[in-house]
């Protein structure tokens, strides 16, 4: 139990270690730790949790943290699990907003940053391609060679994809409208089959 | 200012507010923050709270936890970001509690995982416009540089499984090294 715990802590302090740039930064690296290394939840269990937390208050990596805590070891392991994702924020800025100033000025700080945001953008995408192609082929995915999408998934992809680019309403809204008509489509198309 | 129990309570009660009404990402808590601490509070100048956006921008971690850290710290030390942490933090924990404790017998519906499969497509175009948005950014430095990094983290990522970590080390490490080396070329000059 306790080697679960120091895994909890361990992994979520990583994360909160190295997500850099806020809101989805935080993705690819909860991903890696919690279904690619540990296995704790599925990539369909991840990719619940990422629409979880996009509709619920508070960052992605707390809210991660808490669910994943919780299923692997109850509330303490949810406890242990936040507080290892916050706790090196904690101590990094703390340190940072006491010498910022003399940081900022620096060419090399302000390099690694720039040097990180194409990094960044291409993680999230990474992650976004590993859901789209659950949201398309399954868990499967297309390791057994290709096969014809679900399509009302597809559909509901480029639809959000036009709907989000053209009227930018909040991704709550999209996410939520979504849900209802592709929850409706998949019911009446189980419903014929 | 004065450290008084009365800016504890304050500041937890500010901060617990804020994050249990902030939805999706970090950037939304950020303005919430100024209306709150800078203007409603009289706590911090809108200057400092730029700066303090900045630094909770380019720190590691959640940005909404990064800056209850530095507003905490600024308004009462140490047993302040103590305060706003907790706060902060507290809302998401609560409520992903209660969804846990259901998500498996929520799960067994029907109904409830057909309306999570549509929803699965959504947040998959919430991935990619996120992507689109940020990416356009990165092709708007007009740097060769930046969009092979983008491309290369890309590749190493998905097509060859390399841990995520090393991959936000490497640009890191790039990014520095491209910083000295302008540095240098521009001394030369």
């Amino acid at each position: 139990m306790i080697l679960v715990f120091l895994k909890l802590f361990w992994s979520f302090a990583q994360v909160g270690l190295f997500s850099f740039g806020g809101g989805m930064a935080a993705m690819p690296l909860i991903q890696s730790q919690v279904v690619d290394l540990h296995q704790w939840l599925t990539l369909t269990e991840f990719t619940d949790l990422v629409t979880i937390a996009e509709m619920t208050p508070g960052p992605i990596a707390v809210n991660a943290a808490t669910f994943v805590g919780i299923r692997v070891a109850g509330l303490p392991g949810a406890l242990i699990a936040t507080f290892g994702c916050v706790l090196p924020s904690f101590l990094i800025v703390t340190l940072l907003a006491k010498v910022y100033f003399k940081f900022r000025s620096q060419p090399v700080f302000s390099g690694v940053l720039s040097g990180l945001r194409p990094a960044v953008v291409a993680l999230i995408a990474c992650a976004g391609v590993n859901m789209l192609l659950l949201a398309l082929w399954g868990e499967a995915g297309l390791s057994s060679g290709f096969r014809i999408p679900d399509w009302i998934s597809a559909v509901l992809v480029l639809g959000c994809f036009f709907v989000l680019r053209k009227w930018k309403p909040s991704p709550i809204t999209v996410m939520l409208g979504s849900g209802v008509l592709g929850g409706a489509a998949f019911l009446i198309q189980q419903a014929l089959n | 200012m004065k450290a008084d129990k009365n800016v504890y309570g304050k500041l937890f009660l500010s901060s617990f507010g804020l994050s249990a009404f902030t939805f999706g990402g970090g950037y939304v808590i950020i303005p919430l923050m100024k209306r709150k601490f800078v203007e409603e509070l009289h706590w911090l100048e809108e200057e400092e709270m730029l700066n303090f956006t900045a630094i909770a921008q380019s720190s590691p971690g959640a940005v909404a936890v990064n800056a209850a850290v530095l507003v905490g710290y600024r308004v009462a030390g140490l047993p302040g970001a103590l305060t706003a942490v907790l706060g902060t933090i507290l809302p998401p924990m609560i409520v992903l509690s209660v969804i846990s404790l259901f998500y498996t017998a929520f799960r067994e519906s029907l109904v409830v995982a057909a309306v999570l499969k549509g929803m699965r497509a959504g947040v998959v175009a919430v991935i990619a416009d996120v992507v689109y948005t940020m990416g356009r950014g990165v092709f708007k430095e007009k740097r060769i540089s930046s969009v092979l990094v983008m491309a290369a983290a890309f590749l190493a990522a998905w097509a060859f499984g390399v841990n995520v970590i090393f991959v936000i080390l490497a640009c890191g490490l790039f990014g520095a090294l491209r910083a000295i080396a302008d540095a240098k070329r521009g001394k030369l000059q």
